[in-house]
């Protein structure tokens, strides 16, 4: 085994407790830092299998390299609407996580839909 | 021998960052960490062999999405502090880090017995990249090979720009993004806002330009102009333009606006959508990757900064 494997590793690791993050923490916000950290698991296993397909003379495959620069490009924005989509949701219901339990349906405050 | 000790720490310590990330209860904690593992996770990205995504990573992954974390974490702490959010029942964790570990599990053994000889398109890269006159392969694979892919990637920032200012509220539509900020004459963040921009600005330029042949391009110098633009703005040097002003959105729209336009003149004068006509490969990809940096540079920033918070007369 050499170290590139121990970084495919480390990818998966970092795919499963970003997803763990993404299923336990209640806030909105951490949901979304969880989220990033499961994209860079899976930027990083792209990585692995670059590195595995190095060949002419390159210290790894440029194909996954550019899907990798434009995955983080595009995790970045979604980031950035994910961010401005919760802090409108606080703005709005004073909420900064989903609401939970039997009552998730019901509008907490019936002011809101006159406003 | 040196390999093994370098990049097993390297790994744990990303592992353990990643940890913190995830479980620690204060938010600025959460996405402090966060940000270090960016910059760690660059490390891991120049151990596996491509600065161009190290310097990606380390700007933007880290960066940037630090810097938009900290704003958001900062409108929410008085209502994190507030009231105690209601927390998954230990079952509930439980059950999630049995799935979570079997998926990781799953991946790790799927990496463990990925096909020997791998495959690649590294020789087929480096057999066409001199029709393209670029000796940067990444940058081949980008404004060449896969121009489409990457051309609706810079649609995608701007459209996500449009998103999130479809949320601003309607009296403030037209306003500036972000805080307004008391122009401070001394401090440390008034200094560096105005020493490092001009070396920073500098380096955009230069990864832009250096990217047809070296690691860099224009994702990678558009970060660092948006980084200069977000630090003047927080020092209070500079002000937010309104979001109605035509140059802001002509700066927005350039680089995917002349891609498209050389594409398009691709069918004319070349074989096809997004054909560059031969002997002049280089010329166009360095015209379109100059639009793109600016505008890539310009949304960064804006996404970062927000929608409209204030009217555009304050």
């Amino acid at each position: 085994m050499n170290t590139t494997e121990w970084f495919g590793i480390a990818a998966a690791l970092l795919i499963g407790l970003g997803l763990y993050g993404i299923l336990t923490q209640p806030m909105l916000l951490r949901k979304i830092v969880s989220f990033n950290v499961l994209g860079s698991g899976v930027f990083l296993m792209f990585g692995v299998i670059a590195r595995r397909g190095a060949a002419a003379g390159l210290t790894g495959d440029p194909v996954p390299h550019a899907f990798v620069i434009t995955g983080i490009v595009v995790a970045f924005s979604a980031s950035a609407l994910a961010v401005t989509m919760a802090l409108k949701l606080h703005e709005d219901t004073g909420e900064s996580a989903f609401p939970e339990g039997e009552d998730a349906t019901a509008p907490d405050n019936p002011d809101e839909d006159k406003a | 021998m040196s390999d093994v000790v370098l990049h097993g720490g390297l790994i744990l310590l990303i592992l353990s960052l990643a940890v913190m990330t995830v479980v620690t209860r204060d938010t600025f904690a959460a996405i402090t960490a966060f940000v270090v593992y960016g910059m760690l996770l660059g490390l891991a990205w120049v151990a596996l062999g491509s600065i161009d995504v190290a310097l990606t990573e380390a700007a933007l992954g880290s960066g940037i999405t630090g810097a938009l974390l900290l704003r958001a974490a900062v409108c929410l702490r008085d209502k994190e502090a507030a009231a105690e959010v209601r927390r998954p029942g230990r079952a509930a964790h439980r059950v999630s880090g049995l799935v979570c570990a079997a998926i990781a599990a799953g991946l790790a053994a799927m990496v463990l017995m990925l096909p020997d000889p791998a495959p690649s398109l590294a020789p087929a890269v480096m057999e066409s990249l001199p029709a393209t006159q670029v000796k940067n392969p990444v940058t081949g694979v980008l404004l060449a090979f896969r121009a489409w892919d990457t051309f609706l990637e810079t649609v995608v920032l701007v459209l996500a720009l449009v998103a999130v200012w479809g949320m601003t509220p309607d009296a403030l539509w037209g306003g500036r993004p972000g805080e307004l900020r008391q122009h401070a004459h001394d401090g440390p963040l008034v200094f560096l806002a105005r020493v490092l921009p001009p070396v920073g600005v500098m380096l955009g330029i230069y990864l832009f330009w250096i990217g047809a042949d070296e690691p860099g391009g224009k994702f990678q110098g558009g970060t660092i102009l948006a980084a200069m633009w977000m630090l003047t703005l927080l020092a209070g040097l500079t002000d937010a333009p309104p979001v109605s002003r035509r140059w802001l959105r002509a700066a927005m729209v350039a680089g995917p606006a002349t891609f498209l336009l050389a594409g398009l003149s691709g069918v004319v004068f070349a074989s096809g959508l997004f054909a560059y006509p031969p002997g002049f490969a280089k010329p166009v990809i360095l015209l379109i990757e100059a639009a793109s940096t600016v505008s890539i540079g310009v949304t960064l920033c804006l996404l970062a900064i927000g929608p409209p918070s204030r009217p555009a007369n304050r």
